[in-house]
Order: structure tokens, then sequence, then C-alpha cells
């Protein structure tokens, strides 16, 4: 990296965009700043999304706030289309060209369509990743449909399904694998999850998969049948089946992209196909993916809330940095939230690949708890179920890598901290 | 040779102990010949609070009594109120779960509401004490403002009859010893908390009967409310009124009086609130910083816990030393400055983690709105004594008189 950036475009208009420029501006960049996204709304807050919004609670405004001298240009409501390395230029849809010297690539996720488009396209039918989208859905559970599906075993399913239950919608959940979540957070976990669903009255459905939708004469979604011939009726049904990263844009601009996203160093600079950082350009976000610290530089991506914006203030740092003694690495430990069911879900490190669980404090029949995970005898994660006050002493023991479990002893521990796999679930 | 901690206890460092920081925050946990640690660093305190492997239950077994020579009064009602006052401590004193059980309905009857409701009498009940100075050129704040104000806001919000409230000035100051480790261990304190106790649970019991009988909107009747199996149990209720009362009584005062004489030594602030009053609400945040009302709380170790190059053993009484914590460099900058302009001020002034001040707001608005008020209606105050007199207690320190000169008070 040479000369001291000019001209910075950031590509993306949400959290992670939004963090990055504050950022830029914090640590004293003073040039043109340019944020494009092809969304028309100004960069808005997520989480919500899938809570409150959907009740009309929040919807009065997500809108993430913004510092009044962040002297910011927003392209909003186009889509780059391009990103030419040797120009270094972002190309928008409406042909314009936005020229950079430093470029952060910030277009996170969107939500995975249905597979079958016939289907998709059935009125009735949701995804649920914008402000649109939520929308939308607030609309249709204001009209109180019959019954409300969600596909998907993941924390939106769950906490869609949560507020349906709370506005006392009947809801069905269906879920592909015998337990939800028990990919992200192991088996103890997905089956108290599903525990606490069920007992808030969710219709949940394990292991079920849908053989075909059903519309009716005008294109709307009447009911679906499952693989093993259940008939469900429905006219609102919501696919929550993850998340496909958005990287079509920079195809053919040799950058190392796939599925996982864009590939980017522990700087967060973005990789070329041959590996090495491009020049200029960077990636911070849903987009990302990256080497993590803290599990030996495996290369991870996630999707939260927090990771986007600690990503995006060291890419930042990093746009500015005058040469490579001055680079920051991108050492943040993932962390996660979610509300459902009235209980508050929070979770430090990545419990994906580790074999050892423990409740270390309070019960899970309380519904109050907080659990470790362990990995190879070492603590990688933790989560806690409306004890997270806790948390921040088990992120620094993650952090030193405890051994598991860690922090034994003291304040509301179970007599016996009984060690369980990760496959095995809770009751 | 006495130790910084010792120090630090000694009445007569009580004008100024932030002289003495410095040098104990160079070994962040620091053993004490008595086996205490006193961790004086902000990073250390805030992780503390976070660690559960301190607990909070800390209080000593009550041991001694005066003994009475009636059998019945010495064998039966004393050991058994002991007991009850063991099992039924202060949620202060309480770790989860049954700390948290308390501390929530606590939350719920101090809501949010209740407390933006305390504005508009707070503003009079200043109003009015102000009003009562005029004439006067000699004054001292802590009796005039500083302790009635915020005396009466917890009254009124717990439900206690004003004509009531004196009473609760000397029970306040003794119990107050409770957190006061070097003083409530002894047994003269230990047998007049006893005795204090007593006289205070006698009158609330009653007091709760009649809000039993007739509810009223205030805190006392919300907590008295419903039927046995919801509600919290009399002993907790009692202990949970003493605790409110008691801090009721014993920081604000602090704050309000602190305030004013930090206002007086840096006079360019004092004009400035004058001048911007929405100012107030990060003036007190810095307050909060720079001369915390509570200066320590105490703890105790139940497991070892590594920290900082020491081990804290299991067993051992831990000192998290707020005051310190607030003045520590390598988290706040020019950090013996007062600055209300501070950005990321994480101060410990409320403490942290789980037993963060359930009364935070109130004393907010409590010290907001005295202060702007102080400060545009005193005409040229000045201090007759600086340091002024302090009370004796480290923990909850604070000047007992602020003796000030005024020109008079203008009208509100
Ligand atoms: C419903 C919901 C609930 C969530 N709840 C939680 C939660 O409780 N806790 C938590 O930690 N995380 C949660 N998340 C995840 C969190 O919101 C994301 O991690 C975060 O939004 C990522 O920010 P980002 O800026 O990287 O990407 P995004 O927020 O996905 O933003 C990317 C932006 O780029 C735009 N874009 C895409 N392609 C282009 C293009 N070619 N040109 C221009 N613009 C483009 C997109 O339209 C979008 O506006 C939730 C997400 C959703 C959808």
């Amino acid at each position: 990296m040479s000369e001291a950036p000019g001209r910075v475009v950031i590509v993306g208009a949400s959290l992670a965009g939004l963090s990055a420029a504050k950022a830029l501006r914090t640590e004293g960049f003073s040039g043109s700043l340019v944020l494009a996204g092809d969304e028309p709304h100004l960069p808005y807050d997520r989480p919500p999304l899938s809570k409150q919004a959907l009740r009309g609670l929040t919807s009065a405004d997500t809108t993430l706030p913004q510092p009044a001298d962040l002297d910011l240009e927003f392209r909003l409501g186009v889509p780059a289309t391009g990103l030419d390395r040797a120009e270094r230029t972002v190309i928008l849809a409406d042909g314009s060209r936005l020229a950079f010297d430093r470029c952060l690539v910030a277009t996170g996720a969107r939500a995975r369509p249905w597979p079958n488009s016939a289907e998709a396209a059935l009125d009735g039918v949701f995804t649920l990743r914008t402000r649109d989208d939520a929308e939308r859905i607030a609309a249709r559970l204001r009209d109180r449909p019959g019954r409300v599906v969600l596909v998907g075993g993941g924390f939106i399913s769950f906490e869609v399904a949560s507020v349906c239950r709370e506005m006392d919608i009947p809801v069905t959940v269906l879920v592909r694998d015998s337990l939800p979540l028990a990919g992200a957070v192991g088996a103890p976990l997905g089956s108290f999850v599903a525990e606490v669903a069920r007992g808030a009255g969710v219709d949940l459905r394990l292991d079920a998969a849908i053989a075909r939708m059903q519309g009716d004469a005008r294109g709307r979604l009447a009911g679906l049948v499952l693989e093993d011939g259940d008939r469900i009726e429905t006219a609102c049904l919501v696919v929550a089946i993850g998340a496909e990263r958005n990287t079509a844009w920079l195809d053919g601009a040799g950058l190392a992209t796939d599925r996982n996203g864009l590939r980017c160093d522990r700087f967060c600079r973005a990789l070329g196909a041959d590996g090495t950082p491009a020049d200029g350009i960077f990636a911070a976000g849903d987009v990302a993916h990256w080497p993590n610290p803290h599990d030996g530089g495996a290369l991870v991506a996630v999707e939260h809330w927090g990771n986007a914006v600690a990503q995006a203030r060291t890419a930042a740092r990093n746009m500015l940095a005058g040469d490579a003694a001055a680079l920051v690495p991108h050492d943040h430990l993932p962390d996660f939230w979610s509300q459902q069911f009235g209980l508050t879900i929070k979770l430090v490190g990545l419990a994906a690949g580790s074999d050892a669980f423990a409740v270390v404090r309070g019960s899970m029949e309380e519904r109050r708890f907080l659990a470790v995970f362990g990995k190879a005898g070492r603590t990688v994660a933790s989560a806690s179920v409306d004890s997270a006050r806790w948390l921040p002493a088990y992120r620094a023991a993650i952090l030193e890598g405890a051994p598991f479990p860690p922090l034994p002893g003291g304040v509301d521990a179970p007599a016996r901290v009984a060690m369980q796999s990760l496959e095995e679930p809770t009751r | 040779m006495s130790t910084l901690f010792e120090r630090f206890l000694d009445p007569t460092n009580r004008a100024d102990p932030y002289s003495l920081f410095a040098e104990l925050r160079r070994q962040p946990v620091c053993p004490q010949a008595d086996g205490t640690y006193v961790v004086g660093t902000h990073a250390e305190i805030d992780r503390l609070m976070h660690d559960p492997r301190i607990s909070s239950d800390d209080l000593p077994d009550p041991q001694h009594f005066r003994w009475t020579g009636r059998p019945i009064t010495d064998l039966i009602i004393r050991p058994v109120r002991a007991e009850i006052r063991k099992r039924h401590r202060p949620f202060i004193f309480r770790d989860p779960p049954d700390h948290d059980a308390l501390r929530s309905r606590v939350m719920r009857a101090l809501s949010v509401e209740r407390v933006r409701g305390m504005r508009a009498t707070t503003e009079r009940l200043t109003g009015e004490l102000i009003d009562k100075l005029s004439g006067q050129t000699r004054i001292d704040l802590v009796a005039a403002v500083s302790y009635p104000l915020p005396v009466t806001v917890i009254c009124h919000l717990l439900g206690v009859p004003p004509e009531d409230e004196a009473r609760f000035h000397g029970w306040a100051t003794q119990l107050a010893t409770a957190l006061e480790p070097n003083q409530r261990g002894d047994e003269e304190t230990q047998a007049k908390n006893e005795e204090t106790f007593g006289e205070i649970a006698d009158y609330i019991q009653d007091l709760v009967k009649a809000k039993r009988r007739e509810p009223q909107d205030d805190i006392l009747s919300d907590l008295a409310a419903g039927d046995e199996s919801q509600r919290m149990n009399d002993y907790d209720l009692i202990a949970t009124a003493v605790l409110l009362l008691v801090a009721g009584h014993e920081t604000t005062v602090n704050l309000i009086t602190n305030g004013v004489l930090t206002l007086l030594r840096f006079p360019e602030q004092l004009e400035r609130l004058r001048r911007e009053p929405e100012i107030a609400p990060r003036l007190i945040e810095e307050l909060l910083r720079y001369e915390p009302p509570v200066q320590y709380r105490t703890r105790l170790a139940l497991a070892d816990i590594p920290i900082a190059g020491t081990t804290i053993p299991e067993g051992a009484p831990v000192v998290l030393l707020i005051a310190s914590g607030n003045r520590d460099p390598a988290r706040f900058t020019d950090p013996d400055r007062f600055d209300p302009d501070r950005r990321d001020n994480r101060h410990l002034g409320f403490g942290g983690g789980l037993h963060y001040c359930v009364g935070a707001p109130l004393a907010r608005i409590e010290a907001e709105i005295a202060l702007v008020a102080l400060s545009r209606r005193l005409r040229e105050p000045r201090l007759l004594a600086d340091p002024p007199p302090y009370r004796q207690g480290a923990s909850l320190r604070g000047p007992s008189a602020l003796p000030l000169a005024i020109g008079g008070v203008e009208q509100s």
C-alpha cells in the first residue's frame, strides 16, 4: 500500500458499510467517501426485523444512527455490477463509475431463495432479510393468517415463530434435521430450544421436508404437503433456510470468491484469485470469509452483527494504514444474540466443531443457564440463556484458551457439572 | 508501616484518597496482611464484577451478643432473629439465583415510569429547599439540600409517611456501617446494628400491614401486594425496604454534595452548567467517575481466581476499589482531570455486572435537578472550608457538612 487515500468507495450500505464509514472519519480520514447500496433506504438495522418489527413495534425506525458530521455521499437504490481493479473503479447498474483509492466490499448476504421458483413466486411465500420483507410479513400477520409456517431450523425461524405465538397466531416450524440449530450450537441447546418452542405452542416438526406447495387459482399459497404425506393448510409461509453471500457482482474482477464469500486475509484485505492481497480492496461483514485467529486460522464466515461492526472498524483502520507494519489484525471473537419466547440467548465463540458441552451456571430446567463448549480440552464457546451477565468472564476464558470446563466453583453452579457430548440431546 | 489500603481507610486521608491510588494500582491485585485482596485497576475490577466465582454474600455471621441476662431473649429470640437475618439479607449481599428474583421485583416496582414521575416532585422539593435559604449568607449545603432532598424522595417513593422521615436518619447512619468492613466486624457495632435493625424492622412491618390494608401508589405497596405464593416473603420485604431506605439516605447525598464541592473547585464548570443546563447529564457521569459516592465494595472469592499475575485464594475477602478504577490511566486519558466533555466514560460509579445500582436512574435525576437548580439560584457561592469535614465512612464517602457563603438566592 502506498499513498494516503483520497477517495474511498464502500459498496453495501448496511451495518458493515456504515460502521466502516464512521470508523474512517473517527480515524481522521478527510477525503471523499461514497456509500453505494442497492436498497433505497438509508442504512438500517436487521436484528429487529425478525423480532419487534414484525409486530410493528419498532417499525418507527430501525434506521442506524448516523453522526451529523459524517460527510458521506450516498448512492442508494442502484446496485454495483462490477469492479475494475486495473481502473480502480466500481461500476454501477446505471452505468456510472465510482473511482476509488480504497474500496470496501460490504455487500453482505441475501436470503437463500426457495429452490422451486414456481412455488417461491406464490403469493404468501416470503423470505426475511430486508426491511421491505419485514413490512410485507408484518402486514400479513396483521391480517391474522390461519397458520404461519416457517421453513428452516435456524434462529430467524424461531424468532419469527416466537412473534407469531405472542400474537396468538398458530405456527408450524419445519426442520429438515432431527433437531433445530444442532449444527450451530449442538444437540443439547438445539433440543432446549425445541422444547421451549413446543412449550410456547409451536407445532414443531422435525425430520420434515416439503414435498410440494399448493397454490390456488389466483396464485396464492393455500397449503403444502410434507414428504411423509401430511398436509398443512397455510396462506403464509416464511422460508428461512439460510443466506447466500452477495459476491456475484464481483465476477470477472479476479477476486477470490466462492459460496463462502469473498476471501480476505486477517487484515481484511480482499484476496485476488491468485491468493495475494488485491491492492486497495478490503472486505467486512457477512460477505467476508476470513481466517479466525481463535481457531488456528481456520477460515470462517459468520453472519453476526457484532462481527460486521468489528470487522468494518478493522478494515477502516487498515484502509488508512501507511504501510504493512501499521496493519491491525481482525481478532474479534464472534458473538451473537437471539430473542425468542421471552428468552435472551447469547453466544460467544464458535460452537460448531466442538466436542464437549456442560451447563455450568443455573439450570436448563429453570430456563436460566450458562453453558460452555469444549474442543480438545479447551474452552471454545459459551452460550447463555437469560444469564448474560457472566458472559464477559467466559469470553475472557475463551480468549485465554482456558481448560474445559473453565471457572470451576462459584455462584449458582450446579452441584455437579455434567459433561455431555454435543450429539446427545438434553431430554 | 501501614499499607496503602489502610491509609485509604484512615479518616485523615478522607479528603483526598486519590493521591494514594497511583501507587496502589502498580499492583492491580494487592494482597493485604489480613488476607484481603484489594483491586484498584479498572480492567480487573470490571472483570471481577462479572466473575461467577465472586460472591456478594460477604457479611460476617453475627456472633456476638450483649447478654441481657434474660434467658428467653439471649438463648432463643436473638439467635433465631440472627438466623433469620442471615438468611434474608438484603439483595446487595446475595448471589444468584435468590438475588435475581428479589432484584427483578424491585426493578419492576422502581419502574421507569415511576422514576420519571418523580421529576416534578423532585423539582418542587428542590425549589422549596432553596427558597428556605433566602436571607441567609452562610449555609451548610448538606443539611440544607443534599440530605433532605434524596431522603424525602426515597421516603415518598417507598411510601413512608413524611412525619416519620426523621426517624430514619439515625437508623440509616447506623446501618450504613454494614458497608464498612473495618467497622462492621466489631462487637459494639454489630450489637447496635442488631438493635437498630430490630427497630426499623418493626416499623416497616407495621407499614407493610397498613399498605396491605390500603395499597397506595408506592413501592412498598407494590412489593407487599399479591398473594403469598407470588410476592417476596416478609423477611425479604423488610430487608429490601431497609436497603432501599439506607441506599437512598447514604449515596445520593454524597453525589449532590460532591457535585457542588467539585463545581466550586472548578468555577468555570459551574458557570457553564448555569448557562448550559443540558450538559448536566454528562457532567454527572463525570462526577460519578471523579468523586464516586461509593468508593469501594467488598466481595468474597468462592474459588481460586488467577488474575493479573496473582491468585486470589478461595475464601479471601476482596475489595473492589471503584474510586481507583475510575482514575485508572489505562482506561481514562488524563484521569485526574474533571472533564464533563469526556467521551466513552465507562466509569464504575454505579458498580457493574449483576449488582449494578438499581437506583441509578433515580440518582441521576435527583443530582441533575439539584445541581442545575443550585447553579442557577445560589448567588456567588463560596466554599468556607476546603476540604470540608468528611463523614467517617471510607466506602460511602462524602462531606459531613459543606459550609458555604452565599450572596443570597435567586427567585426560582
Ligand atoms: C432478520 C435478521 C435477524 C438478525 N438477527 C440477528 C441477531 O439477533 N443477532 C446478530 O448478531 N445478528 C443478527 N442478524 C445478522 C446481522 O443483521 C448481519 O450480520 C448484518 O446485517 C451484516 O451486515 P453487513 O453490512 O455485512 O451485511 P448486510 O446487512 O447484508 O448488508 C449488505 C448490503 O449490501 C447490499 N448489496 C448487496 N449487493 C449489492 C450490490 N451489488 N450493490 C450494492 N449494494 C449491494 C444489500 O442490499 C445490503 O443492503 C440478523 C439478520 C437478519 C436478516
